[in-house]
C-alpha cells in the first residue's frame, strides 16, 4: 500500500490548518455561508438535511487496519457509532459538528488519509478496480497510477473551479469492476506487443438525469503521457464545459454536443501543445509510487488447501457463504474474500465502529493487513490463505458480516435518499430494505442467481441505478413518492444503460412490481441464462406484460 | 479598487477604457478586445503602454499576434467559481509564452491567491473591505504542491526542501 513521505504529510497537514482556519472565520461570521459553502466542499464537508455530513476519501479503495481503526475511533467520538461506504469508495460521517471537522481531518491525518476534493466541482476522489494487485486477469496493476492521479488533482490550481464535480476511474483488468464508462474519464491499462504499459482513454459517461456512456478517445496512450493528456482534457473541459446550467455542466454534454471525434481533436490539439516534460513527473516518480505496491510477501502454497476443501465439504452454511463470498486471487494457495455490508434488511453500506474494528483485526490477522471498499458498498480482504477462509468466516459471523449475498438480489446498492440527503426526492433506504426482506430467504436468492438491484432518491444517481440490472429511482409527483424502473443496465465492460420500463410505481407497489420483474425473468430464461443475459435477448415487452397486466 | 502586487496594495496606474471614444495620446490603457484588435497597428502612435481585458470566454489565442505589444491582460472571474481564467491564464503564459502582468479581476478572493499564482497571475484587483492580512498570509497556508511545470513559489516533491515555507509574496 502507499505510504506518505514526509511530503504527502506535510501537504495534508497544512491542508488541515488551512480549513481550521476557514472555519474559525466561518464561526466568527466573517465568512458567510455562502463564501464558505465552495470551500468545505472542497473538503468534503456537506449541509445536509438534518446536520452537517463529512465524506472522507478511501484513495482507490484500499485501506490498512490501522486506517480502518480510526474510520472505527472517528465514527464513535464524533459520530454516532457508525459510518457509511458509498458507491465511490469514499465513508461517509452523517453526524459531525462543524466546529470538530478540523480535529477529524487531524485524527484522518495521522493514518494518511483526507477528506481533500471528496465534494466540490473539482476532480473527486479516484476509483479503481477493488481487486487491484490480487485479481486473477489483471492487465497491470491500476493503483500506481491511481495514486499518481490522487497526488496530480489535489489542490490542483488550474482544475480546481471546473463547470461541474469530475470522476476518474482506472481499471487494469479485462473485466471491469470500475463501471469506467460510467465515468467523466474512464482508464484502462493495456499493453502493446513491446510489453510496453499505456492506457485506453473514455471521457464522456456518467449518470444523473442524461446517463451516458464514455466515448472512446484514445485507444492507446504512453503511459509517461498520462498526466500530460489529462491535464489537456481537463483544460478542454475547464474552457468549454457549460457553466450556464448545473445539469448541463458535465463533461459527458460537452463531449455529446462537439461530437466525440471534435472533442478528441481539440484534447489533441491541447496536448500537442503542452510541453510533456515540463509537467509529467520523473520516471521516478512512478518508480517510487510502484515501490509500495509491490506484492506483498505470499508463501509459496499449493493452490488446493486440504483444511478448507473438508470445510467446504462438511459445512454446508460455509460453503454457501464461500461460493458467494470468495474469489481467485492470482497466487496459488490465496484467495480474494468479499465482505457483504447488505445484511438482509439492513441499510446498504452501513457499518458499525465494532464491526469496522472487526475487519480490521482479520485484515491484520489474515490478510497481510490490507482492506478494500468497493464501489458497491461492500468490503475486500485481498490476501486470504485458503486454509484461514473457515476461520475468518467465523469471526464474520460473530460481528453479522456473513452474508452470502454477494452478487445476488439483496447485495442491492442504494444511496441515502430522503433519510439523509437534502437533494432527495423520495426514500432509497428503506426500500432496500423491504426488497431484501422480501428476497432474503436464502433459497430464493440462489434461485435467482446473479443480479444487481440499484436505488436512487433522485435523479443524482447516486445509486447508480442507470447501471443496475433493475434500477429503481426515486420521484416526487405532488407531494407523493414514486419509483421509476429500468431495466437491463450494467456498469461492467459491456455497460449499458438501462431502459425504462414504463409509468412509476408508489412505495406500496415497487416490492411487489420487483418480484413480478424476478419471476417473469426466472419463467422465462434459458438454462443457467442471468437475469442480464435474458433481459438483452428477449428486450422489455415480457416484464412490461408481467407487471401492467397486473395493476 | 485596491491592487495587489508583489504583496503590497499598489497604486492602478492603468485606466479602463470602455467606451467608443478616441483614445487618448498618453497614459497606460486598458481597452476590451474588440477594441484592441480594431486599433490593432495605430496603437503604435501611442505614448504610454497597452492591455487588454479579455472576457473569460474568449479564445487566448485570438490576442497570440499582439501579445508582444501588450503590457497587461486582465482575466475575468465574473464568480469565484468560475475557474476558466486558470486556464487562460495557463495558456498564455505556457502556450503563448506571454510574459507581461497578468491580473485577476472580478470575485478574487484570498482563498484563491495560491492557485491564481500558480497558473501565472501576479496581479489582484481586490473588492474594497477585504482584509489585506489575510491576503497576505493566504499563499503561506500551503507551500507544497503535486503539480509539475507551475508557477508560484510552491515546492514540488522533486524540488529542494531549502525553499519550503518560503512562500512568496502575492
Ligand atoms: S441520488 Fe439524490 S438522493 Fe441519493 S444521495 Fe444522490 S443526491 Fe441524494
Amino acid at each position: 500500500m502507499y505510504r506518505y513521505d514526509e511530503f504527502d504529510a506535510r501537504f495534508v497537514r497544512q491542508r488541515v490548518s488551512q480549513f481550521r482556519n476557514q472555519v474559525e472565520r466561518r464561526i466568527e461570521g466573517e465568512l458567510s455561508e455562502e463564501e464558505f459553502r465552495p470551500l468545505r466542499l472542497m473538503n468534503g464537508l456537506y449541509l445536509q438535511l438534518h446536520a452537517y455530513m463529512l465524506r472522507v476519501a478511501i484513495p482507490y479503495g484500499t485501506l490498512n487496519s490501522a486506517q480502518m481503526r480510526q474510520l472505527a475511533a472517528i465514527a464513535e467520538k464524533y459520530d454516532k457509532g457508525y459510518g457509511h461506504f458509498t458507491t465511490r469508495q469514499n465513508i461517509q460521517y452523517n453526524w459531525p459538528k462543524l466546529s470538530d471537522v478540523p480535529d477529524i481531518l487531524d485524527d484522518l491525518a495521522d493514518v494518511e488519509m483526507h477528506a481533500i476534493q471528496t465534494s466540490g466541482n473539482c476532480i473527486r476522489n479516484v476509483t479503481a478496480d477493488h481487486w487491484a494487485g490480487v485479481a486473477a486477469d489483471e492487465v497491470a496493476d491500476p493503483r500506481p497510477y491511481a495514486e499518481l492521479i490522487r497526488q496530480w488533482s489535489s489542490l490542483h490550481p488550474e482544475f480546481s473551479f471546473l463547470p461541474r464535480k469530475f470522476k476518474i476511474a482506472v481499471t487494469g483488468a479485462a473485466a471491469d469492476r470500475a463501471a469506467i464508462a460510467f465515468h467523466d474519464i474512464g482508464l484502462r491499462i493495456k499493453k502493446n506487443d513491446a510489453g510496453e504499459t499505456g492506457f485506453e482513454i473514455l471521457a464522456g459517461g456518467g449518470m444523473g438525469r442524461t446517463p451516458l456512456i464514455a466515448a472512446p478517445v484514445r485507444d492507446w496512450l504512453p503511459g509517461e503521457d498520462l498526466l500530460a493528456y489529462l491535464e489537456a482534457i481537463m483544460r478542454v473541459y475547464n474552457l468549454h464545459g457549460r457553466r450556464d446550467n448545473k445539469y448541463k455542466a458535465r463533461i459527458k454534454i460537452l463531449v455529446r454536443e462537439l461530437g466525440a471525434d471534435e472533442f478528441t481533436r481539440q484534447v489533441e490539439e491541447e496536448f500537442a501543445r503542452i510541453d510533456a516534460p515540463q509537467v509529467v513527473p520523473p520516471e521516478q516518480e512512478l518508480a517510487r509510487i510502484s515501490a509500495y505496491f509491490a506484492a506483498p510477501e505470499y508463501q509459496d502454497l499449493p493452490d488446493d488447501d486440504p483444511v478448507h476443501a473438508k470445510a467446504i465439504a462438511e459445512d454446508a452454511a460455509f460453503a454457501a457463504w464461500a461460493s458467494a463470498s470468495v474469489e481467485r486471487h492470482r497466487v496459488p494457495g490465496y484467495a480474494i474474500v468479499n465482505i457483504s455490508l447488505k445484511p438482509v434488511g439492513g441499510v446498504p453500506g452501513d457499518a458499525t465502529a465494532e464491526q469496522m474494528r472487526a475487519v480490521a483485526d482479520l485484515a491484520e490477522k489474515y490478510s497481510l493487513d490490507e482492506i478494500r471498499v468497493t464501489h458497491e458498498q461492500n468490503l475486500v480482504l485481498p490476501n486470504v490463505r485458503k486454509k484461514d477462509i473457515h476461520a475468518v468466516w467465523q469471526q464474520l459471523m460473530e460481528h453479522a458480516l456473513a452474508s452470502a449475498n454477494i452478487g445476488k438480489a439483496t447485495d442491492i446498492i442504494s444511496c441515502p435518499g430522503l433519510d439523509y440527503c437534502g437533494l432527495a426526492t423520495a426514500r432509497s433506504i428503506p426500500i432496500a430494505q423491504e426488497i431484501s426482506t422480501r428476497l432474503g430467504d436464502d433459497a430464493r436468492q440462489n434461485e435467482i442467481g446473479g443480479l444487481k438491484i440499484k436505488i436512487s432518491g433522485c435523479i443524482n444517481a447516486c445509486g447508480h441505478h442507470h447501471a443496475g440490472h433493475i434500477g429503481i429511482l426515486g420521484l416526487e409527483k405532488a407531494g407523493e413518492e414514486f419509483y421509476q424502473v429500468t431495466l437491463g443496465g450494467s456498469g461492467d465492460e459491456n455497460a449499458s444503460i438501462g431502459e425504462i420500463i414504463g409509468p412509476g410505481f408508489s412505495g406500496e407497489e415497487i416490492t411487489d412490481t420487483v418480484e413480478t420483474i424476478i419471476d417473469t425473468y426466472i419463467g422465462l430464461r434459458d438454462d443457467g441464462e442471468t437475469f442480464l443475459d435474458a433481459y438483452r435477448r428477449i428486450g422489455p415487452e415480457p416484464f412490461k406484460e408481467a407487471i401492467y397486466a397486473t395493476h | 479598487m485596491p491592487l495587489i502586487r508583489n504583496g503590497d496594495v499598489i497604486a492602478d496606474s492603468w485606466v479602463r477604457h470602455e467606451d467608443d471614444a478616441p483614445l487618448p495620446a498618453d497614459g497606460d490603457l486598458i481597452l476590451p478586445l474588440e477594441r484592441l484588435l480594431h486599433e490593432g497597428t495605430q496603437l503604435a502612435g501611442r505614448r504610454g503602454l497597452t492591455g487588454v481585458q479579455l472576457a473569460n470566454t474568449a479564445d487566448v489565442e485570438e490576442i497570440e499576434s499582439l501579445l508582444s505589444c501588450l503590457a497587461l491582460v486582465t482575466l475575468e472571474f465574473p464568480a469565484f467559481t468560475d475557474g476558466r481564467a486558470y486556464s487562460q491564464a495557463r495558456q498564455l503564459r505556457t502556450k503563448l509564452g506571454y510574459s507581461g502582468e497578468l491580473r485577476a479581476t472580478g470575485n478574487v478572493l484570498p482563498d484563491q491567491a495560491a492557485f491564481m499564482r500558480r497558473v501565472g497571475f501576479d496581479s489582484f484587483e481586490i473588492a474594497c473591505g477585504q482584509d489585506i492580512e489575510t491576503w497576505k498570509n493566504a499563499p503561506r497556508a500551503i507551500s507544497l504542491a503535486y503539480q509539475r511545470g507551475y508557477e508560484g513559489g510552491a515546492v514540488t516533491r522533486y524540488e529542494t526542501n531549502s525553499a519550503c515555507g518560503a512562500s512568496p509574496a502575492i
